[in-house]
């Protein structure tokens, strides 16, 4: 069992940078969901630790051990691909007892783990089958199969759900977080998708650029994002996001946008302090903003009605759009028609507008 | 009937009849079928006529050589039926001369394979500069027969040869390599080697180009060394470029002739005269009708043989 850790990890090739001044610890036994857009240097990151690249700055670490230069097969983990890099072939059974043949495990041993791991995972009668002749779910498990069998100290994931359908994905994230649980194993997990980053980490690590915007659990990530890109790349619909002014009339706070004002909590602008009033990007998840008799008006464009929930999509007087979250109790408002929008001041996030960054 | 024509065209009206497998579908596929000929036939045209004028014609006047007793320039005289090609098969000349195919095909097919496989793999590694190397090998592809056997010629030349000069100057002695019966085959196979070697590197190259990253880096993090991973992974996945390289240099080994044409002339003392060469002899001698038999039973043999090898080794194969 083992923690990793990035001291100040640089990763360039040539002329990008892939992965910049990483500086992150996953504990021991952690879930931890390295999430962000294609391109922010997850992948990279995760193939750092399994030794598929070199940093070309810092040291990465698992347990005490400093492992730049290790070999992979020497650090103790294992890795679900994305394609599940399943060979081809092999049987099932072949692919999962690879890894302890390359050990040279005794044969009696091999047995019995392949027949443990493979019980584990519903796999005992496909075991004499070859990967093409089984379904995306079934190649799935093979891979894990194949990943824990040996017991590695890390377990290291690249998107392993995104070759499966929509159904499959839900019911696989809560059998790993089930499998995590039960194998009490380090794992380390690349996804874009934020809802499986929500479901299954202990914490998230949000990237973007190569760097990391911010770390945390889940729900406090979502409650309270650091800056702009957190903001809008978790929660879907993602958080509307306005330009506006922060002004003091009769001794309250409260933001101008797009021809309407929101009222601030008098925490947020007791934090906000001697900055006065100036300009400021507010945020506003969806399912915050209501329909009111004031506030910012706009323009209903269009009503998606999702069966629990209707999603409004209105535009504002700066062309901008924002997206209301309502339960599909009550009736929508007409579509063409002109609304005004409102917040609770509690729910308000207000963001620096050049660097993006949080201002309470 | 607006109706009816509705519904069959409904994908359970119209995919009930054909699961049952009811005479009315079946016969409506063969019609479907028969209104496709002239199309297919219009398509095939063209490779057709090439194939046809080119192949097949040659292939048939040969065979109708083989079983006519001929004049110097292949007039047709009396029609002898098989007995052309039994005299052949039995006769000792042609027996030497598979024997020396089969020898020639021994030595060039497994030496070619492995060197093609590891002059791919090597240059398969991500060095520096080898792209370079990878083009300037795979420039040679356009080297002729002719240009590449004068080439041999010059440098084993007994007298004024690199290779003998190197020999001399560490300290042996002089070989002449294309006249001495015991080095004789195995220099034309050398070259022979030589000639096809691009040939396959590209094939294998092509071919290593296909076996995914992710595959290779799996095996690596399931701790897999280096050798391991070429038997376990990229040798599988190489497995249809194997038998299809296998089988192009087989056929290649028992068509050789020009190499042997201008290094050999098939001595000395008929060593390195193949089948090919044999036939090639049979016509400068004023025989055409046992040259051809020659060629028809040339052709039996790797026909035969062509389809023994997909036969057996494709179920070693695997297609991804």
């Amino acid at each position: 069992m083992a923690g990793v850790r990035f001291d100040h990890v640089t990763k360039r090739f040539s002329d990008v940078v892939a992965v910049d001044d990483l500086d992150l610890e996953v504990e021991d036994r952690e879930f931890l969901v390295l999430l962000g857009p294609s391109g922010c240097g997850k992948s990279t990151a995760l193939r750092m630790i399994a030794g598929l690249e070199e940093p070309s700055e810092g040291a990465i670490r698992i347990g005490d051990r400093r492992v730049d230069g290790v070999d992979p097969k020497d650090r103790d983990l294992s890795m679900v691909f994305q394609s599940y890099a399943l060979y081809p072939h092999k049987s099932v059974r072949q692919n999962i007892e690879f890894p302890l043949r390359s050990r040279k495990v005794p044969a009696d041993e091999r047995e019995r783990l392949v027949s443990d791991v493979a019980a584990q995972l519903g796999l005992t009668g496909l075991l004499a089958r070859k990967p093409r002749q089984l379904s995306g779910g079934q190649r799935q498990r093979v891979a894990l199969a194949r990943a824990i069998v040996r017991r590695p100290a890390v377990f290291l994931m690249d998107e392993p759900l995104s070759n499966l359908d929509a159904k499959m994905r839900t019911s696989t994230r809560a059998e790993l977080v089930e499998l995590h649980a039960r194998l009490g194993t380090t794992f380390i997990y690349v996804t874009h998708d934020q809802v499986e980053a929500m479901t299954m980490a202990d914490r998230v690590a949000v990237m973007n650029d190569g760097a990391l915007q911010q770390i945390g659990p889940p729900q406090a990530v979502y409650d309270r994002p650091e800056n702009v890109f957190v903001a809008q790349f978790i929660g879907s619909p993602p958080m509307n996001v306005i330009a506006g002014t922060v002004v003091d009339e009769d001794g309250v706070r409260s933001v101008q946008a797009a021809g309407g004002s929101l009222r601030l909590s008098p925490e947020v602008a007791s934090q906000l302090g001697q900055r006065g009033p100036g300009e400021v990007l507010v945020g506003v998840r969806p399912e915050h903003l209501v329909v009111a008799g004031s506030g910012i008006p706009a323009k209903l464009r269009v009503v998606e009605s999702l069966g629990h929930e209707r999603h409004l999509l209105c535009e504002l007087q700066d062309a901008r759009e924002v997206i209301v979250r309502t339960g599909s109790g009550r009736q929508a408002p007409g579509e063409g028609t002109t609304v005004f929008l409102d917040a609770p001041p509690e729910s308000l996030h207000l963001f620096d507008p050049d660097s993006g960054r949080r201002l309470h | 009937m607006a109706v009816p024509s509705v519904a069959s065209d409904t994908p359970a009206a119209a995919g009930a009849p054909a699961a049952l497998g009811t005479s009315g579908a079946r016969d409506e596929r063969v019609a479907a079928r028969r209104r496709e000929w002239p199309l297919a036939l219009l398509f095939l045209a063209p490779s057709a006529v090439v194939f046809g004028v080119f192949v097949f014609y040659p292939l048939y006047r040969t065979i109708q050589l083989a079983m006519y007793r001929s004049g110097p320039f292949g007039r047709l005289g009396e029609f002898v039926g098989v007995s052309n090609i039994s005299d052949v098969l039995g006769s000792a000349e042609f027996r030497h001369s598979l024997g020396v195919t089969l020898r020639f095909t021994a030595i060039t097919v497994p030496l070619g394979l492995v060197l093609g496989l590891a002059l791919a793999v090597l240059a398969h590694e991500r060095l520096r500069g080898i792209s370079i190397f990878r083009t300037l090998f795979a420039s040679t592809v356009a080297t002729s027969v002719a240009v590449a056997s004068i080439m041999w010629l010059l440098l084993l030349n007994p007298s004024v040869g690199l290779v003998n000069a190197f020999l001399e100057w560490a300290g042996q002695d002089r070989i002449d390599f294309l006249n001495e019966p015991g080095w004789a085959l195995w220099t034309v196979s050398f070259t022979t080697v030589w000639l096809h070697l691009v040939f396959t590197f590209i094939v294998f190259s092509a071919g290593l180009q296909s076996v995914p990253d992710e595959l290779l880096e799996s095996a690596r993090m399931d701790g897999a060394g280096g050798w391991r991973r070429f038997r376990h992974v990229t040798l599988p996945m190489l497995s249809p470029t194997l038998l299809f390289v296998f089988v192009v240099l087989s056929i290649n080994a028992f068509q050789s002739f020009g190499q042997i044409d201008l290094l050999t002339q098939g001595g000395p003392n008929d060593r390195t005269r193949v089948l090919v060469y044999a036939i090639f002899q049979e016509v400068r001698r004023g025989d055409p009708s046992t040259a051809a038999a020659q060629a028809v039973a040339l052709f039996g043999i790797l026909f035969v043989l062509t389809i023994l090898q997909l036969r057996v080794l494709e179920r070693r194969v695997f297609y991804g």
